[in-house]
């Protein structure tokens, strides 16, 4: 590709080490700047270097393949690998790209939200978090994944904590949200450690090999299996796990709610696609029942149960963190099913979950910045006073619910068509049931915000008072972003596809 | 039977580890959710130190700077060294050896999982204060009652 040329060599070599090792250094610098505006724009600065970055890193795995970063120059297995190949390398761009996004919306955002005193350490936690997940997505050692799973979420415990400022309960929030994710984390490395007592190994790659060998494992691996899936489970929100999720991401402030809904119940599902189908295999028994039985069945208890609580909810913010959960059901469902269509079908949707909620929440931010909008009904007459946020909000809304032409639709009619191919009838209907659940909660709040005059204060009716620029431009970059998906998808559905092919070892 | 008390280090780590995690879900206080959380992630550091233990393995320590050193700055081992520990002598391991020694890779793991366990605990002790100084109370019942009015009208203030 004529884009590689421009990228220096050096960037490519060692792009893998930069990724992860830029945010976590430049941490420790951003929490000593004194001026919040220069720990802002250093943050900044960053986020687009590393986007820079996992681009090229991407580019250039289309063009090679998988590529193997020896940390420190020790050999894999022994040795700490770094492994961007057709899995990590989308996840990779779309943890960065939604990191520079947000960013561009913190300016504003923190100022209304945060302390001046707290704003630097803000944006050192939100660099802590970011090279988390760019680590965990990245390394190819089970211990490594722990290590970076724990730096992620200590950090976005104290970010969630931070919309103390804003609503109260965000401590509360928080402190649930560390006890489970702390479980959770715990659950992962028990499962580690009995990984590590089957193969003898930490190297993901070496586990797949030995366990292959062994044909699965004594029973030691089956307990392994299970307590990953439940570590995993609590971090990707996966129903019934899901109940620290909509405190942590109604009371945080409105940025780390729109990063953490876009990138950190995806982490933790990519590594469970990683684990499932790469460190271990469906052609296990054990492992396809849990699949079967665990995984399929969850998802779609999720998708249903999710979307009924979305509907009764007073608060929009946490209206959109049910439909997260209702959402991780779809990608689990495609999981779940293991052909190689239904695999792409929900790392798509994945992808674009990422995208449709992430612009969601950074519209609700907007909305509460200007008016203080949480509640449903305040949303009466939006479509007045904040028009372009109400557009961003409506067209990543119709593309959550499904509609064609948007990123939605994409991705739910790839999972209906793969679920259908593999003869699973009931769960084409359980989707376009729970579609249209969606469209009686996302719909609500856009009834009320076309067809409704907006509220009258002291006699005068809301004037229009549009957020600012810099709020604006990300929510719809994402939502003209969710619209090129839904118009032109071959590219992203190849990704997609590439990345089930790496994981089912069909490609 | 006598199989199960020969591995009687598995029995406590299953023990501490349903202990912690009862703990956590059983009781409405914050600090002492926190500590059973704690003694949960112990037991899992304790699994580990256990698997590392090579039956009859000796501690994998090696002397530096006994042959020198290699190009590279690393200690050169070329025969078995004696080393006294415990008051008894041992030779460890290096080439030309076969002596057994306890798996040292676990301990590592450990340290790291230990840093990142203090670190969360840390955390949610200084949370715990937080909500103190807001809620006047570290009790989960009480904070539940004081947020009714909230969750029921979906609004802050």
């Amino acid at each position: 590709m004529a884009l590689l040329s421009y990228i220096p060599d050096w960037l490519l070599t060692h792009g893998p080490a930069f990724l992860m090792a830029l945010p976590l250094i430049m941490a420790a610098v951003v929490a000593l700047l004194p001026n919040r505006r220069v720990a802002w724009a250093t943050t900044f600065v960053i986020s687009a270097i590393l986007t820079l970055t996992a681009l090229a890193l991407a580019l250039y795995n289309m063009e090679v393949g998988t590529t193997i970063y020896r940390m420190g120059g020790w050999a894999p297995p022994h040795g700490i690998s770094l492994v961007v190949d057709a899995l990590s390398a989308p996840l990779l761009v779309l943890i960065a790209l939604m990191s520079f996004v947000t960013l561009i919306y913190a300016l504003p955002a923190t100022i209304a939200e945060i302390k001046p005193n707290k704003r630097a350490p803000f944006y050192a936690a939100f660099l802590l978090c970011v090279a988390g997940l760019l680590g965990m997505v990245i390394t190819g050692d089970a211990f490594n994944v722990f290590v970076f799973l724990e730096v992620s979420s200590i950090s976005t415990y104290v970010l969630v904590a931070m919309g103390a400022a804003r609503d109260r309960r965000a401590l509360s929030a928080a402190y649930n949200y560390l006890i489970l994710g702390s479980i959770g984390a715990t659950f992962f490395v028990i499962g580690i450690g009995f990984l590590y007592m089957e193969t003898g190994t930490l190297n993901m790659a070496d586990m797949a090999r030995i366990l292959a060998d062994l044909d699965g494992g004594s029973r030691v691996a089956r307990v392994a299996f299970g307590f990953i899936v439940i570590g995993l489970g609590l971090k990707l929100a996966m129903f019934p796990l899901h109940t620290w999720l909509p405190g942590a991401y109604a009371y945080s402030p409105t940025p780390v709610t729109a990063f953490l809904a876009s990138t950190a119940t995806k982490a933790a599902l990519y590594l469970l696609l990683r684990f499932v189908f790469f460190v271990f295999d469906p052609s296990f028994a054990y492992v396809a029942d849990v699949l079967m039985f665990v995984i399929v069945a969850l998802g779609v208890i999720g998708m249903v149960v999710a979307s009924l609580l979305a509907i009764f909810q007073t608060d929009m913010r946490r209206v959109l963190a049910f439909s997260s959960v209702a959402q991780v059901g779809y990608m689990l469902l495609g999981v779940g099913i293991a052909t190689t269509a239904s695999v792409a079908a929900g790392y798509l949707h994945l992808l674009n979950h990422a995208i449709i909620k992430g612009g969601l929440f950074l519209a609700l931010g907007a909305m509460w910045y200007r008016f203080g909008i949480t509640r449903v009904e305040d949303f009466r007459g939006l479509g007045k006073t904040m028009p372009w946020t109400m557009g961003a909000f409506t067209i990543s809304g119709l593309s959550l619910i499904g509609v064609p032409f948007t990123a939605g639709f994409v991705s739910k009619v790839n999972l209906v068509f793969a679920a259908a191919n593999a003869g699973w009838w009931w769960a084409v209907g359980i989707v376009m049931l729970t579609s249209i659940l969606a469209l009686i909660y996302i719909g609500r709040a856009l009834l009320l915000a076309y067809f409704q005059s907006p509220p009258e204060i002291d006699g005068h009716v809301v004037a229009r008072h549009e957020a600012p620029y810099t709020m604006l431009l990300p929510m719809w970059m994402l939502a003209i972003g969710s619209i090129i998906i839904g118009v032109s998808n071959d590219q992203i559905v190849g990704v997609a596809t590439r990345a089930a092919e790496l994981l089912l070892g069909t490609g | 039977m006598s199989e199960l008390f020969s591995q009687y280090n598995y029995i406590v780590v299953i023990v501490l580890m349903m202990t912690g995690l009862y703990v956590v879900f059983a009781s409405r206080n914050l600090i002492k959710k926190l500590a059973g959380l704690s003694v949960f992630q112990t037991s899992v550091f304790l699994l580990y130190i256990t698997v590392a233990k090579v039956s009859g393995g000796q501690p994998p320590i090696l002397l530096k700077d006994k042959y020198g050193k290699d190009g590279d700055g690393h200690a050169l081992l070329d025969g078995p060294i004696e080393v006294a520990a415990g008051g008894a002598s041992y030779i460890l391991p290096g080439p030309g050896t076969d002596v057994l020694y306890s798996n040292p890779l676990p301990h590592v793991l450990i340290l790291t999982a230990i840093v990142v366990g203090v670190a969360t605990l840390a955390i949610g002790l200084a949370l715990t204060v937080r909500i103190r100084e807001v809620y006047h109370t570290i009790e989960e019942d009480e904070i539940e009652a004081a947020d009714f009015v909230y969750n029921l009208e979906g609004t802050a203030d």
